[in-house]
C-alpha cells in the first residue's frame, strides 16, 4: 500500500502549525500597532478648528496665562473653556475687523455657542479631574505638550490608560515647582530628583491606581 | 444541515423556542457573535464639540453642581428640599436641614420628583377638543368667558383643585372671588384629611392639626396610623421617634410603642407590640381604651369578640397611665371622624395636649370638608348651574367617589377646563387641557407640617411652556401681572412688610429655603366632654374591605412614576401592581392563593384585585390599594393594576362592609422581589430586648470589638489580609431605626443612574437596585415582629466575587472598597453567582434609557451610564468619596469625618445609616462598630463585610409577655 500523504506533507504541516502562529503574532502586533497608531490616538495631528486659534500666538506671543482663559482648572474638574464674551475682551479692540475673528464675532452677537473640536477627548466611562492634578504640582505641559508652540491644537501624548498609569504609578518625575505649573515650552528647565522629591513631600503626592479613582 | 439564505435572526431566535437548535448552527452563531465583537472594539471615538457659553452667566463653572433650595408641597405638610443641578438641570434631591419637616430627610416620593420632571409622558401643547392649540387661543377664549361671567358675578364659573398647599395661590383665590363673588373654588383629594377636620371641629369646636412631639414621648399608641412614613410630618416624626428611641435605650424607659390596627403598616411594624383588630370593631377597640382611661361620656360598650385584646389593653391603659405626660395617641386619618374625637379626648386624659402634642391652625391654607366640597360641586354640575369648570392639578374623573357619578355630572357643564402635568382621564373629557409646571419648574410656597412657610423656586424653565397654578389664577383673574415670580414675591412683601428692604431677606428666605418665624403658634384648646355619639354599625354581610392609597405611588397621581412603580412596597415587596391584602387564616378559607385574581362586588359596583397574603391582616378583612388601573397615566401607569375606585363611597371612604369576594380563575403574575418570609434559621437579622442589652453593658462588646487582621473579622483566616494604610470606609446601618421607608433605594436609584426594568425582568428577578430593602417575619413570645433590613453590597475584605473575575473587572480598592469597573466587565456574571448577599444586578438588556431626550438630562454626570452586558452593584457612591477627597487634596488636608455622606444615608428620615472611615476610631462609624450590638450580615463566611448591622432592639412590656 502506497503512503497516504507525500513526504513534502512533513515541510507543509510544519510551515502551516508554524505559519498559522506566526500569522496570529503578526496579527496581534499589527492590531496593537494600529491600536497605538496617530491614526486612532490622534497624537501629533493638528485639528482644524472653526476659528483657527494658534496657542502659539497667544501664549507664546502675547504671553497670556492658562488661566486668563480656561479659568476653572484649579478649582474644578474641567479646566474650562471661555466663553465668546472672554475672547472678545481683547477682540473688541484689536482685530476687530479680521475675516477670520468673524465667527467669533457673529456668536457674540447671537449669543450662540461657538462649537470648537475636542482635542483631548476621554471616554465617557474616565473621570479626570484638572483641579487636584495641579494642586499637587503637575503642569500643564506633563499631558498638553508644549501648547504654547502649537499654532493649532495638538495631542501631545495617547491619552491612553497604560499612559495614564505610567505617571500614576510613579508621579513624581511629572511634578513641577508652582511657578512652572502653568509654563509651557522646551525653555521649562528639568528638575532634579531632590527637588521633586521635596515637592511630593510636601504636596503629599500619592500613587493612586485604584480602578475608582478614574473609572466610577 | 442545509440553511436556506438570508434568513434573519429573530427567525432563527423564534427556532431557539421550539426544537432544540443543531450543535453546529449554535457554534455558527457564537464564532459570529465573538467576530463581532471584537469588531466593535475596533471603532475609533467619535469626534465631540467643545460648547463653550456666548456669555457664561456669573460664578457657574462648568461641571461643578449648585444647589437650590425649594420645596415639595403637600396637603397638610410639605418637605423643604435642595436640589442639586448640574449645569441647569435637576438631577438629585436632598433634604433642607434647615426644614423642621425634612431635618436633611426626604422620603421616596419626594426623591422621585425629578423623574416625574423629566417624564417624556408630561403633556406638552395646550389641548382643544383633541386638537393642539396655544396659550394664546386660550387666553382669547377665556376673555370671552369671562366677560359673560363678569355680568353675572362669577355665577356660573367653578374651580376644582386638590386641597390648597400655597399662602399665594389661597390669596389669589380670595381676590379672585371679590371679583366674581358667586363663583366658588372646590377641593378634593382622594386621600383627605376630612375625619381628622370633622374629629377636630367636634372635639374643639375648630379645626386643628396635631403636631406630635415624638421627642418628648415614651408611650406612644398608634390606632390605624402609619405616622413614621405616610401623613403630614411623616419625615420628621421617623427621625424624632429613631432619634428618642436610640437615646432613650441606655435610660430606664426606652421609648415604648403600641398600635392597635385593622391592616398592616410600616409603623406597626416597627411597633413594640401590635393588635390586629377588624375594622368592625375598631370604634369599639377605641371606645373601650377611652373608657379605660377615664375618658367622660363614653358608653365603654362590650364586645364578646374582643375578650382576648382586654388583657392587652389593660396593660396598654396601664402603662400610658404611668407616664402620663409623656404618653401620647395617635390616629390614622383614614379612621372615622368620632375615633378622631375620642383620641382628642384621650390626649387630654393623658395630660399629652401641651407635651407629646400640640395643636396648631390646619397648615393648609383653605381647608375645607373636600367630601362635600366635591359633592356639591357635582350636584351643582348636574343641575345645569355650572357654566365654566376650571379642574387644575385634580383627576376626579379617575378618583371621585363612584357613587358621585363625577364623570357624568361632568358632561352637563358646557365648557370643560383641565390644567395639569398630563393628558390624564380627567383632561379627556375636558374641552381644554393646559399643559402645567412642574414642582421644579416654578415659582410656589408652602407649609411645613409645623405651619413654617418656605418657597418653592424653579430649577429649570418650563420645559414644555406649561404655566403654574398661580399664573393661571392671574389668568383667569384677568390680572396684570401673570409671573409667578412676581405673584408671589408681591405675596409675601404685602404678607411680611417689615423694616429691612424685602429685597435682601427674599434673597435669605431663597437660600435658606424657610422663612424664619413662620411656624404657627400652639393653640390652647381643650376638648369639650360632651357624650359622644356612636353609630352601631351592624355586623357586616360580607368581607370587610378597607380602601388604603398604595404605598408607593399613592393615590394615582404618581402612577407614571417608574422609579415608584418599581419600588418594592415595602410590606409585601410587590411591584408594579396593587393586591388585595388578605390574611392566611381567610386565604386558606376561602381557597384562595397569591396572584388570584379576586371579584369584589357590592350592590353598585364591582372591582378586580389580585390576592396576596399578608402577615397580620386581621381575618375577614382585605386591605385594596387605589392608586391603579389608571386608563390615561401615560406608558409607564396605563394599565399597571387594577382600579378599587369604584367601590369608593363618599359616605364610608375607607372601608366598606357589604362587599362580596369570589376568585374570576384569572391568575395574576404578581412580580414580588422576596417571596420568603423568614429568616430559615439563620442569623440574618438579630434581635435583642432592651433588658438583654443593659445585660451586656457591664461586659463591652463581645462581638462588636475589632479584631486583628481586618475590620471586624474573628475567625481564623487562611488568606492574607489587606492593609489599609488611609482611609477604610465602612457602613452601619441600624436595624432598629429602619422603618423600612425604602427613601434609601429611591436616592440610591436617582444618584447612581440606575435603570429601571418593568414588570416582566423582575418577574425574571432582574431588578437593578444596588440597595434593597429585606424583609423578614418572625414569631418573638408571640409577637409576630416584622423587621426591614436594607441591603447594600458589604464591600467584604475577603470578598468572594473579587478572586473570580477573570477580567478583574471587579477589584479590591486599597481603602477597602469592592470596586467595579464597567469598561472592564466582559459579563460572565461569575461575581455575581458567587456573592452570597446577591447584591449584584446585571444589566441582561440595555436597561439604561439613552435615547429619550428629556431623561438624558435626568443623568448623574458624575456616574457612568451602564450598557447592556455589565455587571453593577453599589459602590459606596464612590463619586462622593472621590469628590471628598479632591476637595481636601486640593486644600491640603484630610478627608473629614462627615464629609462623605453616601445618598442612602443622606436621605434616611430615621438616621438609620452611618458611614465613614474605620481608620478614624472617632468616626460615627467606628462607634457603632464598637457597639455590642454590631453584628455582620453571614459573618460565619468570613467574608470580613464592611457594611454591617446593629441589631433589631425591642423594648417590650413585661405585662403582656409571652401573651
Amino acid at each position: 500500500m502506497s503512503q497516504i500523504f507525500h513526504p513534502s506533507s512533513n515541510t507543509l504541516s510544519r510551515v502551516s502549525i508554524f505559519g498559522a502562529l506566526f500569522f496570529l503574532a503578526a496579527l496581534a502586533f499589527t492590531a496593537d500597532a494600529v491600536h497605538r497608531s496617530a491614526w486612532v490616538t490622534g497624537v501629533d495631528v493638528a485639528v482644524e478648528q472653526p476659528v483657527p486659534f494658534s496657542h502659539k500666538h497667544h501664549v507664546q506671543g502675547l504671553g497670556l496665562d492658562c488661566r486668563y482663559c480656561h479659568t476653572s482648572v484649579e478649582v474644578a474638574a474641567s479646566a474650562g473653556m471661555p466663553s465668546t464674551k472672554v475672547c472678545m475682551t481683547c477682540h473688541s479692540q484689536v482685530w476687530t475687523e479680521s475675516e477670520m475673528l468673524l465667527p467669533v464675532r457673529e456668536s457674540f452677537r447671537s449669543d450662540e455657542s461657538l462649537e470648537w473640536i475636542r482635542v483631548h477627548d476621554l471616554p465617557d466611562f474616565v473621570y479626570f479631574d484638572h483641579s487636584v492634578h495641579v494642586a499637587k504640582g503637575v503642569g500643564c505641559q506633563s499631558c498638553h505638550g508644549n501648547v504654547n508652540e502649537m499654532p493649532l491644537m495638538w495631542k501631545e501624548n495617547p491619552l491612553q490608560m497604560d499612559w495614564c498609569l505610567g505617571c500614576h504609578r510613579d508621579p513624581i518625575t511629572n511634578l513641577r515647582p508652582a511657578e512652572f505649573l502653568f509654563q509651557t515650552g522646551s525653555d521649562v528647565p528639568e528638575f532634579d530628583r531632590a527637588t521633586l522629591e521635596a515637592i511630593a513631600h510636601e504636596k503629599g503626592v500619592q500613587s493612586l491606581t485604584n480602578c475608582s479613582i478614574c473609572h466610577r | 444541515m442545509k440553511e436556506p439564505r438570508g434568513r434573519f435572526l429573530d427567525e432563527l431566535v423564534s427556532d431557539l423556542h421550539g426544537e432544540p437548535p443543531p450543535r453546529r448552527e449554535v457554534l455558527k452563531w457564537m464564532g459570529a457573535s465573538v467576530g463581532l465583537a471584537g469588531v466593535t472594539g475596533c471603532t475609533r471615538q467619535p469626534v465631540e464639540p467643545i460648547v463653550p457659553w456666548g456669555a457664561a452667566p456669573e460664578a457657574t463653572i462648568p461641571g461643578k453642581p449648585r444647589w437650590f433650595a425649594t420645596t415639595l408641597p403637600a396637603s397638610g405638610g410639605s418637605l423643604g428640599v435642595l436640589v442639586e443641578s448640574h449645569d441647569g438641570r435637576p438631577t438629585k434631591i436632598e433634604g433642607n436641614p434647615d426644614h423642621p419637616t425634612s431635618r436633611g430627610a426626604v422620603d421616596a416620593v419626594g426623591q422621585a420628583a425629578v423623574l416625574g420632571l423629566y417624564d417624556p409622558d408630561r403633556s406638552q401643547v395646550v389641548n382643544r377638543a383633541g386638537q393642539v392649540s396655544t396659550w394664546e387661543a386660550f387666553e382669547t377664549e377665556w376673555a370671552r368667558l369671562l366677560e359673560e361671567q363678569a355680568a353675572r358675578r362669577g355665577a356660573g364659573l367653578r374651580f376644582l383643585s386638590p386641597p390648597l398647599t400655597s399662602p399665594t395661590a389661597a390669596d389669589q383665590v380670595r381676590r379672585l372671588r371679590r371679583k366674581f363673588p358667586l363663583a366658588r373654588w372646590h377641593q378634593y383629594e382622594a386621600a383627605n384629611r376630612d375625619h381628622v377636620r370633622a374629629g377636630a371641629l367636634a372635639a374643639f369646636g375648630a379645626d386643628s392639626q396635631g403636631l406630635l412631639r415624638l421627642d418628648r414621648a415614651s408611650v406612644v399608641l398608634a390606632l390605624d396610623s402609619d405616622f413614621l412614613v405616610r401623613g403630614p410630618g411623616a419625615v420628621r416624626h421617623a427621625r424624632d421617634f429613631a432619634q428618642r428611641r436610640r437615646e432613650t435605650l441606655a435610660q430606664d424607659e426606652p421609648l415604648r410603642l403600641y398600635a392597635v390596627e385593622s391592616t398592616p403598616t410600616l409603623t406597626g411594624g416597627r411597633a413594640d407590640h401590635r393588635l390586629a383588630v377588624p375594622p368592625q370593631h375598631f370604634e369599639s377597640v377605641a371606645r373601650r381604651l377611652a373608657a379605660k382611661l377615664g375618658v367622660a361620656g363614653v358608653d365603654p360598650g362590650a364586645v364578646p369578640e374582643l375578650a382576648r385584646a382586654e388583657a392587652w389593653l389593660d396593660a396598654v391603659v396601664s402603662d400610658l397611665q404611668s407616664h402620663r405626660g409623656r404618653a401620647l395617641v395617635t390616629v390614622g386619618e383614614e379612621q372615622s371622624a368620632s375615633v378622631h374625637t375620642l383620641v382628642h379626648r384621650i390626649n387630654k386624659a393623658l395630660g399629652a395636649v401641651g407635651q407629646t402634642l400640640e395643636l396648631i391652625d390646619p397648615v393648609d391654607p383653605d381647608p375645607v370638608d373636600q367630601t362635600r366640597s366635591l359633592a356639591e360641586l357635582c350636584e351643582a354640575m348636574r343641575s345645569g348651574s355650572v357654566e365654566v369648570l376650571v379642574i387644575s392639578g385634580a383627576n376626579p374623573v379617575y378618583d371621585a367617589p363612584a357613587d358621585l357619578g363625577f364623570a357624568e355630572a361632568l358632561e352637563h357643564v358646557p365648557t370643560r377646563i383641565h390644567h395639569g402635568l398630563y393628558d390624564d382621564e380627567t383632561a379627556d373629557r375636558c374641552h381644554w387641557h393646559l399643559p402645567g409646571t412642574h414642582v421644579l419648574e416654578e415659582w410656589s410656597d408652602a407649609r411645613a407640617h409645623d405651619g413654617t412657610a418656605s418657597l418653592i423656586q424653579p430649577l429649570i424653565a418650563p420645559l414644555y411652556g406649561g404655566r403654574s397654578l398661580h399664573e393661571l389664577l392671574a389668568l383667569a383673574a384677568g390680572d396684570e401681572t401673570t409671573s409667578g415670580y412676581e405673584i408671589v414675591r408681591d405675596f409675601w412683601s404685602r404678607e411680611l412688610p417689615g423694616a429691612v428692604t424685602f429685597d435682601s431677606r427674599w434673597r435669605e428666605w431663597l437660600h435658606a429655603g424657610v422663612i424664619p418665624d413662620t411656624a404657627f403658634p400652639t393653640r390652647n384648646r381643650t376638648a369639650s366632654d360632651a357624650p359622644l355619639e356612636f353609630a352601631e354599625a351592624g355586623p357586616p354581610a360580607g368581607l370587610e374591605v378597607v380602601f388604603r392609597t398604595d404605598p408607593t405611588i399613592g393615590d394615582g397621581r404618581l402612577a407614571n412614576c417608574a422609579w415608584l412603580q418599581e419600588l418594592p412596597k415595602p410590606l409585601t415587596l410587590t411591584t408594579w401592581d396593587n393586591t388585595a391584602w388578605i390574611s392566611a387564616a381567610t386565604a386558606a378559607e376561602l381557597g384562595i392563593e397569591n396572584g388570584d385574581e379576586l371579584r369584589l362586588r357590592a350592590a353598585d359596583a364591582e372591582a378586580t384585585s389580585a390576592a396576596w397574603i399578608v402577615e397580620g391582616q386581621p381575618d375577614g378583612t382585605i386591605t385594596v390599594h387605589l392608586g391603579y388601573g389608571r386608563r390615561r397615566a401615560g406608558s409607564v401607569g396605563t394599565g399597571a393594576g387594577t382600579d378599587l375606585y369604584p367601590l369608593r363611597t363618599v359616605d364610608s371612604p375607607w372601608l366598606r362592609t357589604d362587599v362580596t369576594v369570589e376568585r374570576t380563575g384569572e391568575r395574576i403574575a404578581i412580580a414580588c422581589t422576596q417571596t420568603h418570609h423568614s429568616m430559615e434559621g439563620r442569623d440574618i437579622v438579630r434581635t435583642q430586648k432592651v433588658s438583654e442589652l443593659r445585660a451586656e453593658d457591664g461586659h463591652d462588646a463581645a462581638h462588636g470589638e475589632e479584631a486583628e487582621g481586618g475590620h471586624g473579622s474573628h475567625h481564623p483566616d487562611l488568606l492574607t489580609p489587606h492593609e489599609y494604610d488611609g482611609h477604610a470606609w465602612g457602613m452601619v446601618i441600624d436595624i432598629a431605626s429602619c422603618t423600612g421607608c425604602s427613601a434609601c433605594v429611591v436616592a440610591c436609584q436617582s444618584e447612581n443612574n440606575i435603570p429601571v426594568v418593568g414588570k416582566e425582568e423582575v418577574l425574571l428577578g432582574r431588578e437593578m437596585h444596588w440597595l434593597r430593602v429585606d424583609r423578614y417575619y418572625e414569631e418573638q413570645e408571640g409577637e409576630q415582629r416584622v423587621h426591614h433590613q436594607p441591603v447594600p453590597c458589604m464591600h467584604c475584605e475577603q470578598a468572594p466575587c473579587e478572586v473570580v473575575c477573570p477580567v478583574a473587572a471587579t477589584t479590591h480598592s486599597d481603602e477597602g472598597l469592592n470596586e467595579m469597573t464597567y469598561n472592564r466587565c466582559v459579563g460572565t456574571r461569575y461575581c455575581a453567582n458567587n456573592c452570597p448577599y446577591k447584591v449584584r444586578r446585571f444589566n441582561f438588556f440595555q436597561y439604561a434609557d439613552t435615547r429619550t431626550e428629556s431623561l438624558a438630562l435626568l443623568a448623574n454626570p458624575d456616574v457612568t451610564v451602564r450598557t447592556r452586558g455589565v455587571m453593577e452593584k453599589c459602590t459606596y457612591c464612590v463619586q462622593r468619596i472621590n469628590q471628598a477627597r479632591i476637595e481636601a487634596k486640593r486644600e491640603g488636608r484630610e478627608v473629614r469625618e462627615g464629609e462623605v455622606v453616601t445618598a442612602c444615608q443622606a436621605t434616611c428620615p430615621a438616621q438609620a445609616i452611618s458611614f465613614g472611615d474605620l481608620n478614624d476610631p472617632d468616626s460615627a462609624v467606628s462607634r457603632a462598630r464598637r457597639d455590642a450590638r454590631n453584628y455582620g450580615l453571614l459573618e460565619e463566611l468570613n467574608t470580613k463585610p464592611r457594611t454591617t448591622y446593629l441589631t433589631q432592639v425591642t423594648n417590650p412590656n413585661e405585662e403582656l409577655g409571652a401573651s
